[in-house]
């Protein structure tokens, strides 16, 4: 870690005096010198908009420039990173990238993989939970499964990402560890899981698998309740929310990753100045409160450590999608 | 109430209120000038909020329309030339006041109507957002569908000019709301492999366009002797009196039409598609109407001025209430204000009070503040009035065309877009040439993406089934009002028949 840090110092420095050498002070500013925009491929208002805004304000404290975060939602999370995968590569648009990325491509939707971007650094990692409408006649996951089970198909409609995003694959594995077929239920697309608890409110679906702290603010106006959380260990934003395994025995986990990138052929000097820079954000107090105080998981990955995640994560969540028959 | 305290705390700090002052000072300027509106004033100022902090950046929009809206009243009564269109209901009576030489006592009772109406609206704002915001809860998708229809058909049959055409501009919006990757499947439609295009077409470059660029055109093409004429170099009437010695008078005489102009503009805002300058014809028409001197009006007559005075302030709190609370605009201008908002993490919709409370009471304070700036500044303006009166047009005009290119170009830093506002101004050229509203087209692409998103997520739901549309109480509820707004011409028609002294149909009064 260290060693990486006092590299990344290096090559910032080194970068700094070969740019003071080769154009002429006037002419370029050190980078960055005007706002930059921080692309989010989901809606306002949910998790990965959340984890967005929290490191892009301990970052801009760090470089000094403002960062607006731009919310580009829809397609299953297409959209959002089409636009980022073809932004100019001059370090001035970056991308909130999410698990989809590693997702999408197996289903057909894109073309996209996470070689079309320079991965950064990986500031976030969340567990689904399971999310009811506050008067749902279930009590505990275990009840809510036997539904799913008996009820005919399509009794319960479930929302809170596109089709086949990571909310919906880790519950249909959910489902499929506990010998359900996961066409049982009827998933709605959505643009994040802020417009689905809008949805869950209103009663129009029955269930939200999405991260815990999505949910919070529904949770807290009495409009929905959690049932159990897919992690090792309870959510200590959220203490009272039993883990799967308490619940049923299960040790079944599966979540979502996210983290800063920019267009592919990105500058080396570019990614050095901001892995260097994220690396000080997400240490700060600043991220480290806000993820803390709203229950979302921060977990660090430098840009190397981030590029080797990516591989392996591809080859793992192609492993899964094709066990769930979303294959295509 | 500590979020109440959060909030003003927000905008009570020197640079928030520094914020507010330059952007009231940019808001008299743009809204004295004739040819800005108050709408191009907020767009070209939304790339300049990029850098500011999120209060702040509501903060200025908020005072720039307010301040626009009044100063439009100041080029009226001088020049007879409308400042804004919000202006222009009322221009023949205050402009008649001006050549009186009793310009002043005009503009000083203009600007006290805009700030009770001001504040009046914002009531209304801080009152019924929250509580319809806990109602909105219960709005699934398919109620969201049918408030988008309900936010099309008003923006057809509440704007100006003939309902065909309307509606025919209503669709180039829906068409342009088309483009990007589609929101369920993530094909790409009409984006001609265009990368910028995928996302769809960016909102604000077709705003400036439609509103910046298509005003320098249109002067341009003005044969020159009558474009210089706009300039305005024309003789003004001595002026004498106070500025708010006849006010207490007047508005003691008719502190009715105040609370009515107040309270009717601020509904009429909330209306979607309907703003300031709509509010304004028609609480002109009702104050005529109901007048014990309708004959006086438009001869300089200072009753309809009250009316209408208050009410384009009113309109222009009043047309957040659907934007906070539903992410649908009441206006123009908060057409822009969504996509700041979403851009500033303040996210509108049902949820905004309970995720963003602190924020919500910030916006608020600035409505306040914004409202009762407007008192000094709009003093100073009328006391310096001639400084409007003689800036060239024809000066400031290519101004105006650069900063319409660098604003489209710093949203995205893409010169796709800069492309875009340009397409857009000719386009706006000529169909306004051709007398068609250019309101509805904005309309239709802020709300075509709501419309489109809510009608696949609601099939989903109801496997296809179109009855499911109607099942829910609420949705019905809003079903049965869209029919109403659509059978609304054949209904008033009908009701004129009857009762031919009855209130003038929204239509009427603007004709």
């Amino acid at each position: 870690m260290l060693s990486n840090q006092a590299g990344a110092t290096r090559r910032t420095l080194k970068s700094l005096l070969l740019s003071a050498l080769l154009v002429s002070p006037m002419a370029m500013a050190a980078y960055p010198d005007k706002p930059i925009q921080l692309i989010v491929p989901w809606a306002a208002g949910g998790g990965s908009d959340a984890a967005a805004r929290g490191i892009a304000a301990a970052l801009e404290k760090e470089l000094g420039v403002t960062i607006n975060v731009v919310n580009r939602a829809g397609g299953n999370g297409v959209v959002g990173h089409s636009v980022m995968a073809t932004a100019k590569p001059d370090g001035y648009t970056l991308g909130f990238i999410t698990g989809e990325l590693n997702m999408m491509h197996w289903q057909g939707l894109t073309k996209l993989t996470y070689k079309d971007y320079t991965p950064i650094a990986m500031t976030n990692y969340d567990y689904p939970g399971v999310q009811v409408a506050a008067d749902a006649p279930y009590n505990s996951v275990g009840e809510l499964l036997e539904t799913i089970r008996n009820e005919p198909k399509g009794t319960i409609k479930a929302s809170g990402t596109g089709l086949g995003g990571i909310w919906h694959v880790a519950f249909s594995g959910l489902l499929l560890e506990q010998g359900i077929d996961p066409q049982k239920i009827t998933f709605v697309p959505s643009q994040g899981a802020a417009p689905a608890m809008v949805e869950l409110a209103a009663g129009s679906i029955q269930l939200v698998p999405t991260s815990v702290p999505e949910a919070r603010s529904m949770i807290d106006a009495g409009k929905a309740k959690g049932l159990a959380i897919l992690s090792p260990e309870r959510n200590p934003a959220f203490p009272d929310i039993p883990t799967l395994k308490e619940s049923l025995g299960s040790d079944y986990s599966l979540g979502e990753w996210r983290g800063i990138a920019g267009p592919k052929n990105l500058s080396p000097e570019i990614v050095a100045t901001l892995e260097a820079a994220l690396e000080k954000a997400y240490k700060s107090d600043t991220y480290q409160d806000y993820m803390h105080k709203l229950g979302f998981g921060a977990e660090w990955r430098n840009t190397a450590d981030f590029n080797a995640f990516l591989e392996e994560n591809n080859t793992y969540m192609g492993g899964i999608i094709e066990k769930i028959g979303m294959k295509k | 109430m500590n979020e109440l305290l959060d909030g003003i705390l927000l905008v009570f700090n020197f640079q928030t209120l520094l914020v507010i002052l330059l952007a009231a000072l940019f808001g008299v300027f743009v809204g004295a000038i004739p040819g800005l509106s108050a709408t191009m004033a907020v767009a070209l100022l939304v790339p300049i909020t990029f850098a500011m902090d999120p209060t702040a950046a509501i903060a200025a929009i908020i005072t720039t329309a307010a301040m626009a809206i009044f100063a439009g009243d100041i080029p009226g009564t001088y020049l007879n030339i409308p400042g804004t269109p919000a202006s222009a209901a009322y221009v023949a009576d205050s402009a008649a006041l001006g050549r009186a030489g009793r310009a002043r006592e005009a503009l000083g009772l203009n600007v006290t109507c805009s700030v009770i109406g001001g504040l009046t609206g914002t009531l209304v704002l801080v009152m019924i957002a929250p509580s319809l915001a806990e109602f909105a809860l219960n709005f699934s998708s398919f109620e969201y569908f049918w408030l988008a229809v309900l936010g099309l058909g008003s923006a057809v049959f509440i704007s100006t000019g003939s309902a065909v055409k309307g509606f025919l501009s209503l669709m180039v919006g829906l068409l342009l709301a088309t483009v990007g990757l589609d929101m369920v499947t993530g094909a790409p439609r009409f984006t001609f492999d265009v990368p910028d295009l995928m996302g769809g077409i960016n909102f604000i470059p077709v705003m400036i366009g439609f509103f910046a660029m298509y005003e320098v055109m249109k002067l341009y093409s003005m044969p020159r002797d009558k474009a210089n004429g706009q300039d305005a170099t024309q003789t003004i009437a001595p002026q004498h009196g106070s500025v708010f010695g006849m006010v207490p008078t007047h508005l003691k005489r008719y502190w009715k039409n105040v609370i009515r102009g107040s309270s009717l503009g601020a509904f009429i805002g909330a209306l979607p598609g309907a703003g300031a300058d709509i509010a304004a014809w028609i609480c002109y028409a009702v104050s005529k109407k109901r007048s014990k001197t309708p004959e006086a009006y438009g001869k300089g007559h200072v009753e309809g001025l009250v009316d209408a005075g208050s009410a384009n302030n009113a309109a222009v709190a009043g047309a957040w209430v659907p934007a906070l609370v539903f992410g649908i605009p009441g206006d123009s201008i908060t057409a822009i204000v969504i996509g700041v908002l979403y851009m500033k993490g303040m996210n509108p919709g049902p949820t905004i009070f309970m995720d963003n409370s602190a924020m919500a009471y910030g916006l608020f304070t600035a409505f306040f503040v914004a409202n009762l700036i407007l008192l000094p500044i709009g003093y100073l303006a009328i006391r310096s009035a001639h400084i409007f009166a003689v800036t060239p047009t024809r000066v400031l005009m290519p101004i105006i065309l650069c900063f319409c290119i660098v604003g489209a170009f710093a949203i995205n830093n893409s010169l796709t877009d800069v492309w875009i506002m340009l397409v857009c101004g000719i386009v706006a050229y000529l169909i306004a040439n051709a007398d068609f509203p250019i309101a509805p087209a904005i309309l239709g692409l802020v709300l075509g993406n709501i419309l489109e998103t809510n009608f696949m997520t609601s099939m989903i739901k109801a496997d296809g089934n179109l009855l499911a549309f109607v099942e829910r109480p609420i949705s019905i509820g809003l079903a049965l009002l869209v029919l109403l707004v659509a059978l609304f011409p054949v209904l008033a028609k009908y009701w004129r028949m009857r009762y031919p002294r009855a209130l003038p149909s929204p239509k009427e009064a603007i004709e």
